[in-house]
């Protein structure tokens, strides 16, 4: 007999809402580089707007958390789920920061000739927001076996960013003129790699939750 | 917070208006007003002699067996003063259900302790009665434990299962309130909290007032809670009254918090 079916729903409605930033957090990443690269600057200021329904939600996931660790006394797999809802929420405020930020270097250089076609930051930025979506899946599964996958895939991103940020050096280095467009592509690239790194940290928490074992992966 | 728990969003019918309660010279309560939300569950907390039980029991005129007991103010059930001198009170009595801190049941059979308010109230009919027995039995998930036993004395139960019949016996005269005054301090954990389950199904068609010690049972199982604690003349007032969610995480008033958090009381 299940006995506290009320705190467990009131879980659920957590772990729902997570799921539900967590789409919010990916379409911004996603559209950040859609804006970027189609140099929509509409688009890219409505992902600098949008970032406070981000902010928002994540305040009221917050405090539904702590209302309900004062209210319903979790423990075990419970509290360390609470736990990592409110870590994973802080990860995701900030990948929400950093689509801010590309959508803003949108907003600065998209008006611009375009310094070359964009191949790598668009991968980048679809290999992020898919591992954020599959670590948010494990959360809700948790699976911890998969969380510890995805870590891995953070390689990818890295990788990215290395020939990104080499070959905008190499033009840089051959013309001048492009320092400031190739800086702020870097910086976009950067963001990218930020996202994916804090994708690893989510993961951590899976594995929290489900082994209880904290540790840097 | 969902709709049935925010305050405002039905009509005022149960609750205190300005409330005062004296046992002889003795002032028990001050200047009380509570709106209670129906179909919710409140909780009443507050140090011992705060006056939670005294404040429960203004609802079924439960201290009118008190010698010396007088009321100033407004009880309200269903929109009605509880307190006017036409009140009938074995009426209201059906309509605001209690359940004790020790289960209560009469020295006779499960079913005999089911029938015997609707009996008292004029049901003749032994079917209907039988539908009642397990209609109330089923409402506090007995039914299944005791169907085939409807015969056996009730106090050879559980004491957790005898809590649930007192609660099945209250809501055999389909009342509109229960009163809960420490329903679950003399229960095991398990038993506790198929109560507390219970509560919860209990209040899509009730009104339930608790009254508790236990600070977490609190917390817990309620959607409002109010704390009550004694002013310099040790009468019992209303400090706070909230969602629960908000009383315990982050209390308005400074007496609220330093007891929730265990510095006084």
């Amino acid at each position: 007999m299940e006995y506290r079916t009320v705190f467990h729903k009131k879980l659920q409605e957590i772990q729902d809402d997570v799921t539900r930033m967590g789409g919010l957090v990916g379409d911004a990443i996603q559209s950040s580089v859609d804006a970027l690269t189609g140099q929509d600057l509409d688009l890219a200021n409505r992902i600098v707007e949008g970032d406070k329904r981000i902010n928002q939600l994540r305040f009221d996931i917050e405090e539904k958390c702590v209302q309900l660790i004062a209210t319903q006394q979790p423990i075990a797999s419970d509290l360390r789920n609470l736990v990592a809802v409110l870590n994973i929420i802080t990860e995701m405020e900030r990948i929400g920061d950093y689509a801010v930020g590309i959508g803003k270097i949108t907003v600065m250089i998209g008006h611009e000739p375009p310094l070359k076609p964009l191949v790598d930051i668009p991968r980048m930025a679809v290999q992020t927001v898919d591992m954020l979506r599959r670590s948010l899946d494990a959360f809700i599964a948790g699976d911890a076996d998969s969380a510890q996958r995805i870590t891995l895939e953070d390689d990818i991103v890295d990788d990215l960013y290395e020939k990104v940020f080499k070959e905008l050096l190499g033009i840089m280095m051959k013309d001048g003129e492009t320092v400031t467009r190739a800086t702020r592509l870097i910086w976009v690239a950067h963001d990218l790699e930020r996202s994916a790194d804090r994708v690893t940290n989510i993961c951590e928490r899976v594995v929290f939750v489900v082994t209880g074992k904290m540790e840097e992966i | 917070m969902d709709e049935r728990t925010s305050p405002g969003q039905k009509d005022f019918t149960i609750g205190t208006e300005g409330v005062s309660l004296y046992y002889g010279a003795f002032r028990a309560l001050r200047d009380v007003t509570l709106e209670i939300q129906p179909r919710s569950i409140t909780a009443i907390i507050g140090p011992s002699g705060c006056g939670k039980s005294t404040l429960l029991r203004l609802f079924n005129r439960m201290n009118d067996l008190i010698p010396g007991v007088r009321v100033e103010g407004k009880v309200l059930v269903d929109g009605a003063s509880v307190y006017d001198r036409d009140t009938d009170v074995v009426a209201l009595r059906k309509r605001v259900g209690m359940v004790f801190q020790k289960p209560n049941l009469f020295p006779s059979s499960v079913r005999d302790n089911l029938v015997v308010g609707p009996r008292q109230h004029g049901l003749k009919n032994e079917a209907q009665l039988s539908e009642i027995v397990e209609r109330s039995l089923r409402q506090v998930a007995l039914w299944d434990e005791v169907k085939d036993q409807l015969k056996r004395p009730a106090q050879s139960l559980s004491v957790g299962q005898q809590q649930r019949l007192c609660i099945a016996r209250t809501l055999t005269v389909e009342p509109e309130v229960i009163l809960m005054d420490e329903s679950c301090s003399a229960l095991d954990p398990e038993s506790t909290l198929r109560i507390e389950e219970l509560m919860h199904d209990l209040a899509r068609t009730y009104t339930i007032l608790t009254v508790t010690h236990n600070m977490e049972q609190a917390a817990r199982v309620s959607d409002m809670s109010a704390f009550l604690m004694m002013d310099e003349d040790r009468a019992g007032t209303l400090v706070e009254y909230a969602p629960t969610g908000e009383i315990f995480s982050n209390p308005k008033d400074k007496r609220t918090e330093a007891y929730i958090t265990g510095r006084f009381g």
